[in-house]
């Protein structure tokens, strides 16, 4: 296992990323940062390859060419236990959560704890609790997932994420169908766990305003490329028309409203 | 060449290259199954370490489906015992009533019933969890948690499948036995001497139990790793993994009947 021992302020490194579906083109020579102890943020329409982006950077899919480092490893050259080994210090929140329907809201939590370490369960509960008296779900150990709303579920599953202390955590859509008190408390716990923690988190987000709250930097992503970077004001500031209509959300501009086809009058 | 001609020749072309395709992609689907298999028993030994996870499982793959299969043994042994009284009472040999039940049950009956009851009942229930499981991404979670779904998730059921089959086929067999009887001997008057003596001496150890208890055996492991195979590579939609299951059951019932005919040839067969 190859490993960058020097300090570098990368904890992710992504360089002319290629990735294809089929002859679906995802990633088209894409290259990206992700900085250690900040909230970078990754943005684009449905589709533009944001969540394969992170099954990319977990090692769940290889791309087409290109390289991703993580924490100074590569992670397509990577074995099977040593990936297992890396994912051990990241965590990732699904969008549905993906909690585990056989077990309730503890021993979710405990599960990564229990599988991954010989601690005993007197420290397993004690663990347990911390980290559900983070997200506020203390008094839901007992509760089964499907007796969970959306939004306890994202906490549950953010408890899970980070019950190893690791050392990344990447958020799937944390905000999307969720009511303004859930995103508010989802929004608050991820800048929380993020300064006092020192994580680095990746947010794939459509969420504009809600995502650039929080963000310290934020890619747009369209077509397979990145279109956009830079800090939320410069985004803001930014006189690129991708930029301009995803972060106002315009109807049409250069991502088209019409999906790809003949003319309309030769089609009727 | 006319136009009729070229239109049919490129009728047959496609004809020909939607046969190719689907070659292709059962050839793919198959190797991917056999991989599969190979991930699964390869995950054997470490499971074997956690009694735990296999005892869940023996409970809602193996425990659950008795209820089915004991009625199921029962009746069809009842029936057994009906038909078999009255063809073998038009040659005056009642009193082998029990032979026959017995030898059907144990040889035939009682391992390919059992099987296919295991495959709509529990193979099934496996198709759906795994499915369901890879539709919710909880898969993805584990092994996004570093934990391997084939060894936590898959083995273990593959495991408790293996090992129910043979217990739920006996089972199947002795409820069977015990229905003939109860027609054969209490309802129409069958020697219940000649009956159970007759069983004994003519059943034997190796050739009728031993070989009926390694076709239940292939049997089980072929029924559940279809189910789990089918669960683990379904579409992960809500029609994907109905379809998934649908095909566990079709794919399972062929596969037990092509099995059997292959077993029955090799243990009985002279061919």
């Amino acid at each position: 296992m190859e490993k960058n021992n020097s300090k570098n302020a990368n904890l992710i490194t992504i360089r002319n990323l290629s990735f294809s579906r089929g002859q679906r083109v995802i990633f088209d020579d894409a290259s990206l940062d992700i900085q250690q102890g900040k909230i970078t943020a990754i943005m684009g329409p449905s589709g533009s390859g944001k969540t394969t982006l992170l099954k990319l950077i977990g090692g769940q899919l290889s791309p087409s060419h290109g390289t991703i480092l993580v924490d100074g490893l590569n992670i397509n050259q990577l074995s099977r236990s040593e990936l297992y080994t890396l994912r051990k210090k990241m965590g990732m929140l699904f969008q549905s959560g993906a909690l585990l329907t056989d077990l309730n809201v503890f021993d979710n939590v405990a599960y990564p704890i229990r599988e991954h370490t010989a601690l005993p369960e007197t420290m397993i509960r004690t663990l347990v609790l911390m980290k559900l008296q983070a997200v506020g779900l203390r008094g839901a150990r007992h509760l089964s997932p499907n007796e969970l709303s959306g939004g306890m579920a994202r906490r549950v599953a953010l408890a899970r994420a980070i019950a190893l202390d690791p050392m990344m955590v990447m958020y799937d859509e944390p905000f999307t169908g969720q009511d303004p008190i859930s995103m508010g408390v989802l929004i608050k716990l991820i800048k929380t766990l993020n300064d006092s923690v020192d994580l680095t988190s990746i947010i794939v987000s459509h969420d504009v305003q809600e995502t650039a709250a929080i963000a310290d930097y934020i890619y747009i992503m369209s077509s397979g490329k990145i279109v956009g970077q830079g800090t939320p004001q410069e985004l803001k500031d930014s006189k690129s028309e991708w930029v301009q209509q995803f972060m106002n959300g315009q109807p049409d501009g250069p991502v088209k409203f019409h999906y790809s086809s003949d003319n309309y009058f030769d089609d009727l | 060449m006319t136009y009729s001609h070229l239109g049919q020749n490129l009728k047959m072309i496609t004809f020909l290259s939607s046969i190719g395709q689907s070659v292709l992609a059962n050839l793919t689907k198959t190797g991917r199954g056999t991989l599969f298999l190979k991930q699964t028993l390869a995950c054997t030994t470490s499971v074997l370490f956690h009694p735990q996870l296999i005892i869940k499982q023996l409970y809602s793959v193996g425990v659950l489906t008795i209820l089915i299969i004991t009625i199921s043994g029962l009746f069809v042994g009842m029936v057994l015992g009906l038909q078999g009284y009255y063809i073998l009472s038009d040659f005056g040999a009642e009193e082998t009533l029990g032979v026959m039940i017995a030898a059907s049950l144990v040889r035939e009956l009682g391992p390919v019933v059992s099987a296919l009851l295991f495959a709509g009942r529990a193979g099934s229930s496996l198709t759906a969890e795994i499915g369901l499981m890879k539709a919710t991404e909880q898969l993805s979670g584990m092994e996004m948690m570093a934990v391997d779904p084939i060894q936590r998730i898959i083995c273990p059921r593959f495991l408790a499948g293996c090992l129910s089959m043979p217990l739920l086929a006996a089972i199947f067999s002795m409820l069977g036995i015990l229905g003939g009887q109860l027609v054969g001997v209490t309802l129409l008057g069958v020697d219940e001497g000649a009956f159970w003596s007759q069983m004994q001496s003519s059943i034997d150890f190796y050739d009728d139990i031993i070989n009926g208890i390694i076709k239940s055996l292939v049997f089980g492991l072929i029924v559940t790793w279809i189910s789990l195979f089918e669960g683990y590579d379904a579409i992960p939609t809500s029609e994907g993994v109905s379809r998934a299951t649908t095909r566990t059951v079709v794919y399972s019932s062929f596969a037990i009947l092509g099995m059997d005919f292959i077993l029955t040839a090799l243990m009985f067969g002279d061919i």
